[in-house]
């Protein structure tokens, strides 16, 4: 993949992945109904999904990365449903990162590796990766014992080294101080300063505001609202996402 | 450096089998009794057949019965062991074509030294073995099918003594973990004199009752039936098995002493 | 404790002067048990990963049947593998018997049970851990393999010690197919099985502690060598 040689933009020649279409998509498990139906479109810029525990917003994203396969009803990209091509174009970065057992560095070469980047070229990028995110120093430190706010800036570097189209994150910064929680935040913008579409979700309701293009909120596995954000935040459509917003639904 | 790691244990792994797959045709596999290996003998006399003839001869021992099975299934170029009315069945069945004495040592009672049974001054072995099961002190067998365990079984017979009593300890052991055995528990056994020589843990146990004719013990060399087990190293076996039975091989077994005390005694025809 | 005095200095004695029957023994038993736990750990190895990371009708059986093989008595083992190369047997065309090759065959069976259900458990755990994540890299259940191998790397250093231990400190299987032939098949335990019957109780000890410290050498080295990646690697 020659492509990864560049961080890359969503470019003209390869067909664009947006927008993300959800067609009457429904999650059961054990025949009790997690989720869904869901329709939802979403298109460019940084989407945060909102809503109490439980709502099952860990559960939507889940389903549009592919790591869970929807009971019913479709997901489609640009009209198209996931291939596996499709796949490596998106990058998830999970609540508690899943690090290798190896050093920072390691980490980021082991995906260059898997990606099929040129032996030669792994240790560069990925040191250009960990000075990008503030890590470089920490190169040869063993991922695992890297303290919680950096661990999730190496996840983060790991996906910019993915290159990825769409960027999913799970609660990235839930349990985080704040100044991890505002490199984390500089860190998703620089992804989509890069083009890259954001979707994430948070408890966090002045991240959200600091952050988000457009909100979809959650409420009991159902999709209860999507809308731009200015508008999700001054005037809330249903009564649960209102008293969200007031900080009244226990989350 | 990960790689080169793995590069040197591969490197090493292949150092250390080599050595695995170098084999030398020019040798046989002999079973035979642990009573023979663990005295010393084939130590010493293989060697001697080695200068003669060039031929090693690779020694698997086992209790006679294990003996008799293995060289049955093939695993075995040829057999030496003592239990003469076996042997001559082996023949009888096909699988040996001839059957030679080669040798005998004798078997003797060993027992705790103060000698509870007074064996010491039986008439004859029969006697000896009465006395022991009247007296009902312990008494170790080794219990293997062996060809030890089935002549102390013929002893027991002809004396007319039901073992099932408590004194009877039946261990399904080697002549060596018996001998241990009996040491422990101030036990009798019944042992060859070679392994009795050989044998370095004897605590208070000594010999109470030998010279009696009924105790020798016959070994015999078998040649194995050629058309049965057509891939055995016959021609080497039966160098093996004349060059027992020679002068040279006669001398060879009656040359070898442990403290100036001769093992065994050739007696081939 | 006259014996155990005997042992010490018999075992020293031997050590000290090299003795020549002791290095062929040592080296023997090296050759084979290495061999074994080499030729265990590479079928046992992704064969426990790949019981780790695939579902099959079928799979929980596999599992018990490996767990119970853990438990399998050598001299079970070594009878197995002497029917098997027996002149009468299976694979008696190949005059396998009575050599070491046969030995490292039987260990071979003692040692692989443990690789594989250990490495499954092992790899099983790191799985929950690194499922989600190594899917989201788009990576198929073949291409996980290799990475949940090298990141348990330090864990299955101690299964594969395990299996050393076994094939190291079992003497009923090589027994039977190797026959304790004197410079051809004996190996320390089967020399002290046979110093033990011929009542030579000092050197039998002896010989017990040179098999002692072998282990413990091969321990310790395996064991800085975890320690050393466990600060690298956390």
């Amino acid at each position: 993949m020659s492509s990864l040689s560049q961080p890359r933009l969503p470019q003209a020649t390869t067909t664009p992945m947006l927008p993300l279409t959800l067609d009457g998509v429904r999650f059961s498990h054990r025949g009790q109904r997690l989720l869904g139906d869901i329709d939802l479109r979403l298109g460019a810029g940084r989407t945060l999904i909102m809503g109490p525990n439980g709502a099952g917003k860990s559960l939507l994203m889940r389903l549009c990365h592919g790591l869970l396969k929807p009971t019913t009803g479709q997901i489609l990209w640009n009209d198209q449903a996931l291939s596996p091509a499709l796949a490596l174009r998106q990058a998830m970065v999970f609540q508690r990162p899943v690090l290798l057992k190896r050093s920072a560095q390691a980490n980021l070469t082991y995906v260059l590796a898997i990606r099929g980047c040129p032996r030669r070229l792994r240790k560069p990028r990925a040191q250009a990766a960990l000075e990008r995110f503030g890590l470089a120093t920490l190169a040869q430190r063993p991922a695992r014992v890297l303290s919680g706010g950096e661990q999730q800036r190496l996840a983060l570097a790991r996906a910019w080294l993915l290159a990825p189209d769409i960027l999913f994150l799970d609660e990235p910064t839930s349990a985080l101080d704040p100044a991890a929680i505002r490199a984390v935040e500089e860190a998703v913008n620089q992804f989509h300063h890069r083009g890259t579409k954001i979707v994430m979700t948070t408890h966090d309701l002045y991240q959200a505001r600091r952050l988000a293009d457009d909100v979809v909120f959650l409420n009991a596995g159902r999709l209860l609202e999507h809308s731009p954000a200015e508008r999700f935040f001054a005037t809330p459509q249903s009564s649960e996402a209102a008293a969200f917003v007031r900080g009244e639904l226990p989350w | 450096m990960q790689r080169r790691h793995r590069l040197s244990i591969l490197a090493l792994s292949i150092a250390l089998s080599a050595p695995l797959a170098a084999d030398d045709e020019r040798y046989i596999t002999l079973a035979s009794t642990t009573s023979t290996e663990q005295s010393g003998l084939f130590a010493d006399i293989v060697p001697q057949f080695r200068e003669a003839t060039g031929i090693e001869v690779r020694v698997v021992a086992v209790g006679t019965g294990q003996a008799f099975e293995i060289a049955r299934r093939g695993d075995a170029d040829s057999l030496l062991v003592h239990d003469t009315q076996g042997e001559e069945q082996f023949v009888a069945d096909g699988y040996a074509s001839e059957r030679l004495d080669v040798m005998y040592n004798d078997f003797v009672l060993i027992g705790p030294s103060d000698d509870p049974a007074g064996i010491a001054d039986a008439d004859d072995a029969l006697d000896a073995f009465s006395r022991i099961a009247a007296s009902g002190t312990p008494f170790t067998s080794r219990g293997d099918d062996s060809g030890t365990h089935r002549a102390e079984q013929r002893f027991w017979e002809d004396a007319g003594v039901d073992t099932d009593g408590g004194w009877y300890r039946e261990l399904g052991s080697g002549m060596g973990p018996t001998l241990n055995t009996a040491a422990g528990m101030d036990a009798y056994v019944f042992a060859d004199r070679a392994t009795w020589l050989a044998f370095d843990n004897r605590q208070d146990l000594a010999i109470l009752f030998e010279g009696d004719e009924a105790l020798f013990n016959q070994y015999g060399s078998l040649l194995l039936d050629r058309e049965r087990h057509p891939h055995l190293k016959h021609d080497l076996a039966e160098q093996w098995h004349q060059w027992l039975v020679s002068d040279q091989g006669q001398e060879a077994i009656a040359g070898y002493a442990i403290d100036g005390e001769q093992l065994f005694f050739p007696n081939a025809e | 404790m006259p014996i155990a005095d005997n042992a010490f200095s018999t075992a020293l004695t031997l050590i000290v002067t090299l003795d020549p029957a002791l290095l062929n023994i040592v080296s023997l038993s090296l050759q084979v048990s290495l061999s074994a736990v080499l030729i265990a750990a590479m079928i046992g190895l992704p064969l426990g990963a790949a019981l780790a990371l695939w579902l099959f009708p079928g799979r929980g059986a596999v599992v018990v049947v490996l767990n119970a093989f853990m438990g399998l008595p050598p001299v079970v083992a070594g009878l197995m593998v002497y029917l098997m190369l027996s002149r009468a047997g299976p694979l008696g065309s190949l005059g396998l018997l009575f050599t070491p090759t046969a030995m490292v065959i039987a260990q071979v069976v003692l040692v692989l049970p443990i690789v594989a259900a250990l490495t499954r458990q092992h790899i099983e755990a790191l799985l929950a851990e690194y499922r989600e994540q190594l899917a989201s890299f788009g990576l198929g259940r073949p291409r996980m393999m290799p990475t949940l191998l090298w990141d348990a790397r330090v864990a299955l250093t101690t299964v594969v010690l395990a299996g050393f231990g076994r094939a190291s400190a079992e003497v009923g299987a090589v027994l039977i197919v190797g026959g304790n032939i004197d410079g051809v098949t004996r190996v320390m335990t089967t020399a002290i099985a046979l110093e033990t019957n011929r009542g030579n109780l000092a050197l039998a000890l002896g010989l017990g502690l040179v098999l002692l410290l072998l282990v413990a050498c091969v321990n310790g080295a395996a064991h800085l060598l975890g320690e050393h990646a466990r600060r690298q690697m956390g």
